[in-house]
């Protein structure tokens, strides 16, 4: 029998996006735990929404021609928060609040990024 | 229960630093044996009287065994707790309960650190955890800045107001001798410094050098009888939030928040009734944050506070008089430097006196904003 880490690895390899909560509600657990965090509350998984908002960004800066890239919190929209990388935005265009969802990048070590949600207008 | 310290039972007999700034040709364990020499001999205490041995080192995880090798010594007691750059902070509650129980007689707190001769970055075994490490955030560097840009979006803080926790360093430095960057610098200055990650740039962080420092702890009874000033430990508090600041509930709330508060109470003061504070500046927003924390003003206003000019000399609150981990010294674990400058304002000989000052709180900070640990001290009229 494995760890919860290595179970979420093995869902995200499968293209899915893994958070843990308590059995009978209570707050989202992310990083995966054995036992809920403070509690010791048993936990089963459920899948992301993948919607969430930039908490923070910072923009890591590289020896020119290379372009600076983004390190975010996000808070996922389920209440639990993780570090990522926002794709497809400029330190312009990059806000602190915006809302974003989650995309898995497959691969031989896959990880999830964020895209900028369009916000409806009107 | 919880959080019975022995108030003013025990106090630091010696204090000493050790090749602050440059000190090539040495190792981690010999600069700290050397500012443990150094210590004892200020406090007027033969080494074979120390039965306890309290120590980080970035480059050792057996450090406790290597200073007792190393000093020649076979301990009652060794302690390498690391909790980064707070571990002494506490390893001095560990060793004040330990020697108020009458477990230890003379405990030694020791580090020491060559990250400048030894390459010239910082030195550190940490690592991003396995959950932040695939978006390659700069350790420990770009969870500060995460911070810092929390911080200027939720309260409005500035980026001049960020500047100006330099300024005000540098300004210490510059009367400090042991001090290691010295010259003007002006918040024009920093905010034109190379950025880093945002929105924290070059002088928004802390130096890296050389140094050590090493403090000598006894009961107050004996230290009495000893040839330096008394400087009894009111009171001590570590707080572990978490280890990665990105589990944080509100980023810009550290667990100073706790330790700070815990530890006033211990002392019996409020952050109104401390003199001087010597905190763990590793960048700018650490000490905006911590002055909030700790309760010198209410939490946003930090940068404000620091803009005020309070901080600075001449100011309500001194603040990193020996210029701080941005202008003094940054080894790479602070916090030793930050007990050793408050020792010397308790004792009436530091290079920037504060006239009259009878309490001082060091507190320091170590992971990435993730423990934190306070300490006050105070003279004899405290006590």
């Amino acid at each position: 029998m494995s760890g919860p880490s290595a179970d979420w690895d093995v869902a995200l390899a499968e293209g899915r996006f893994l958070l843990q909560r308590p059995v009978g509600g209570g707050d989202t657990v992310f990083p995966p735990r054995a036992f809920a965090p403070g509690t010791g509350a048993e936990l089963e998984w459920f899948e992301a929404s993948g919607h969430g908002t930039v908490y923070s960004a910072t923009w890591i800066q590289r020896k020119p021609p290379e372009p600076p890239y983004n390190v975010v919190l996000v808070d996922l929209a389920e209440g639990a928060r993780m570090m990522g990388r926002v794709e497809g935005v400029t330190p312009e265009t990059l806000q602190i609040g915006m809302a974003v969802k989650a995309r898995i990048i497959a691969g031989e070590s896959p990880m999830i990024v964020f895209d900028p949600v369009e916000q409806a207008h009107g | 229960m919880g959080d019975v310290f022995p108030r003013g039972r025990v106090s630091v007999a010696g204090a000493s630093t050790f090749g602050v700034g440059e000190m090539p040709g040495h190792s981690t364990i010999e600069m700290a044996g050397k500012a443990v020499q150094l210590a004892l001999a200020d406090a007027a205490i033969n080494l074979a009287e120390v039965d306890g041995l309290f120590i980080a080192l970035p480059d050792d995880l057996f450090a406790g065994l290597s200073l007792a090798q190393y000093l020649g010594l076979h301990p009652r007691f060794t302690d390498n707790n690391r909790a980064g750059g707070a571990s002494f902070m506490s390893h001095l509650v560990t060793a004040c309960m330990m020697l108020d129980a009458g477990y230890l007689d003379c405990a030694v707190i020791a580090y020491g650190a060559n990250q400048r001769s030894s390459g010239g970055k910082l030195s550190t075994p940490a690592r991003p955890d396995r959950w932040d490490a695939p978006y390659n955030p700069m350790y420990p560097l770009s969870f500060y800045a995460l911070a810092a840009a929390r911080h200027m979006h939720q309260y409005g803080t500035t980026r001049e107001e960020l500047a100006s926790v330099a300024v005000a360093a540098r300004l210490w430095a510059n009367t400090n001798l042991e001090a290691f960057a010295k010259g003007p610098l002006s918040i024009e200055d920093v905010i034109a410094s190379r950025l880093i990650s945002s929105p924290i740039r070059a002088r928004d962080c802390c130096l890296v050098t050389d140094g050590a420092a090493a403090l000598v702890l006894t009961r107050t009874d004996r230290a009495k009888d000893g040839p330096r000033p008394l400087v009894p430990v009111l009171g001590a508090a570590a707080a572990t939030w978490y280890n990665s600041v990105t589990q944080a509930d509100d980023i810009t709330i550290t667990a100073a928040a706790e330790s700070g508060p815990r530890a006033m109470a211990m002392a019996g003061l409020t952050p109104a009734q401390i003199d001087t504070v010597q905190l763990y500046d590793a960048f700018t927003i650490n000490t905006i944050l911590f002055l909030e924390d700790l309760g010198f003003c209410p939490k946003g206003e930090g940068g404000k506070f620091v803009a005020s000019g309070a901080i600075s000399p001449g100011g309500s609150l001194p603040v990193n008089t020996n210029g701080g981990g941005l202008s003094c010294c940054h080894p790479g674990m602070y916090g030793m430097f930050a007990m050793v400058e408050a020792v010397r304002q308790m004792r009436g000989n530091a290079a920037n006196q504060i006239a009259g000052a009878k309490t001082a709180l060091a507190h320091g900070n170590g992971g990435t904003l993730s423990a934190q640990a306070t300490v006050i001290f105070g003279n004899a009229e405290t006590v």
